[in-house]
């Protein structure tokens, strides 16, 4: 059972497609105690770092995922602002704490970015800088996924990283370690590619 | 660097999908359900619909499936969500925060404004503060007028004698985060892009432009593409009446250089 965690912050219905349209048993995380019923937990989120940490705060949700992701070892997927919030800190409007399950820091595309609109926003092509178990079975023509976002992940340690896109400048979007993984893109908006990453990580 | 995107646009009457021309005339094609799977199999970048409904009447007739009808835009839309993992936009009859809202909760990751964005430009500021730039574009229907384009909304109906140009940076200066043009006078003409106007629209905005109205087969597609830097190419009918005709469009850019998935 894969719990996707409802802390207010976007819209998780279509996540909850995507899962059930492949038949993987899933439900809507509402509070801390729920988290127990899951093998697997996905962290979405559209919106802004710090009031989705405000949330989980407040929501009582950050041990609970703390004791999942570091005591049980189980397995958690962040997409988007999601995997945002798995590093340690972003520079979002003010400096905010994240989960720190992931070292490093969460930046502004726009202080990288000079040519190019921001949002980063369309479908961009993967560059695989590691081996992906999420990538499993989605070859390189076909690893080009739908991004949204107007921050940018920055792993400390690039072992961490399995894949990066180029927007001006390469920058990572896929992460992994152990049982942490991370989309900064949409696999549930990415048509087939997409919904075979769900796919592997309901199977890691 | 991010692809271009080829859009099917789908326009909805009173719950059925159908074959637009000049803005007036309406023919039905299909069930919108079974319309969207079809797209969905064809894995296209992303799909915008357009309700052009006039009431609020919705009657999905049943078909050789077995589809229950609908009675509402948000039963449409979360039905729609189910079958389809790409961006889906919706427009048409937005006029409040409160109707966006129900969009986005149905399962639309994007609204497009035209009418409402002319009328309430504080609506375009509101809803990018709520929803992020990335969820609002903002749609405009253009005829050209003694060669210059101009600006009309109500289903392309009153003429608002403001130049398309300069809405489109009043547009960006809002809080709008796409521009989505569409030739009035294209459409269902099958005569091509203007891609003059569109040339100027995308050099004059530092938002991504959506174009529409006109296409008659997918080179038309690879001309707008090598003519301007548009980010998105849209077409509704041409999608409609031709087997295969998206994917078959996408062989033919990517043959021609252009940088689409």
């Amino acid at each position: 059972m894969i719990g996707i965690i409802n802390y207010g912050m976007g819209n998780l219905s279509s996540v909850k497609n995507a899962l059930d349209y492949l038949s993987i048993p899933n439900i809507l995380v509402n509070n801390p105690d729920e988290i127990n019923s899951c093998s697997k937990l996905i962290l979405p989120g559209v919106g802004a770092f710090g009031l989705a940490m405000h949330n989980l705060h407040e929501l009582k949700f950050i041990d609970s995922i703390l004791e999942f992701t570091q005591v049980k070892q189980k397995a958690l997927l962040g997409l988007c602002l999601g995997m945002q919030l798995l590093f340690d800190s972003s520079c979002e409007h003010g400096t905010h704490n994240g989960l720190s399950l992931i070292k490093g820091v969460v930046k502004n595309l726009n202080d990288s970015v000079k040519n190019l609109p921001v949002p980063h926003m369309g479908w961009n092509q993967l560059i695989e800088t590691n081996k992906s178990t999420l990538l499993k079975e989605v070859v390189k023509e076909e690893q080009i996924m739908y991004f949204v976002h107007s921050y940018y992940c920055c792993a400390s340690n690039k072992e961490q990283v399995t894949a990066q896109v180029n927007y001006e400048f390469n920058f990572d979007v896929m992460i992994e370690s152990n049982n942490i993984f991370g989309c900064q893109f949409h696999p549930e908006k990415s048509q087939k590619s997409g919904l075979q990453i769900l796919k592997n990580f309901a199977q890691v | 660097m991010v692809k271009t995107r080829l859009i099917p646009v789908l326009y909805i009457k009173n719950g059925l999908i159908v074959r637009s021309e000049d803005f007036s005339y309406h023919q039905n094609i299909g069930n919108i359900i079974n319309e969207a799977s079809r797209y969905n199999e064809w894995n296209v970048d992303e799909l915008i619909y357009i309700d052009i409904s006039r009431t609020d009447e919705y009657d999905l007739r049943r078909d050789d499936h077995k589809i229950k009808s609908y009675s509402s835009k948000q039963e449409i839309i979360t039905e729609i969500a189910r079958v389809c993992f790409m961006p889906l936009s919706f427009g048409g009859g937005i006029r409040s925060l409160v109707d966006i809202d129900i969009l986005i909760k149905s399962g639309a990751d994007k609204i497009t404004l035209n009418t409402a964005a002319f009328e309430n430009p504080q609506l375009i500021k509101e809803s990018a503060l709520k929803y992020g730039s990335q969820a609002i574009v903002a749609s405009v229907d253009y005829r050209k007028i003694n060669s210059e384009a101009i600006v009309f909304t109500n289903f392309g109906q009153t003429n608002t004698g403001v130049k398309l140009l300069d809405w489109v940076i009043e547009l960006e200066k809002l809080g709008a985060g796409e521009i989505f043009m569409n030739a009035i006078d294209r459409d269902g003409k099958a005569c091509g892009y203007d891609t003059e106007t569109i040339g100027q629209v995308v050099d004059a905005s530092k938002l991504p432009v959506i174009a529409c109205g006109g296409a008659a087969d997918e080179y038309d597609f690879v001309d707008l593409a090598k003519a301007t830097k548009v980010s998105g190419i849209a077409a509704g009918n041409m999608f409609h009446f031709t087997e295969r005709s998206y994917p078959r469009a996408k062989q033919t850019l990517k043959k021609n250089g252009i940088n689409v998935r």
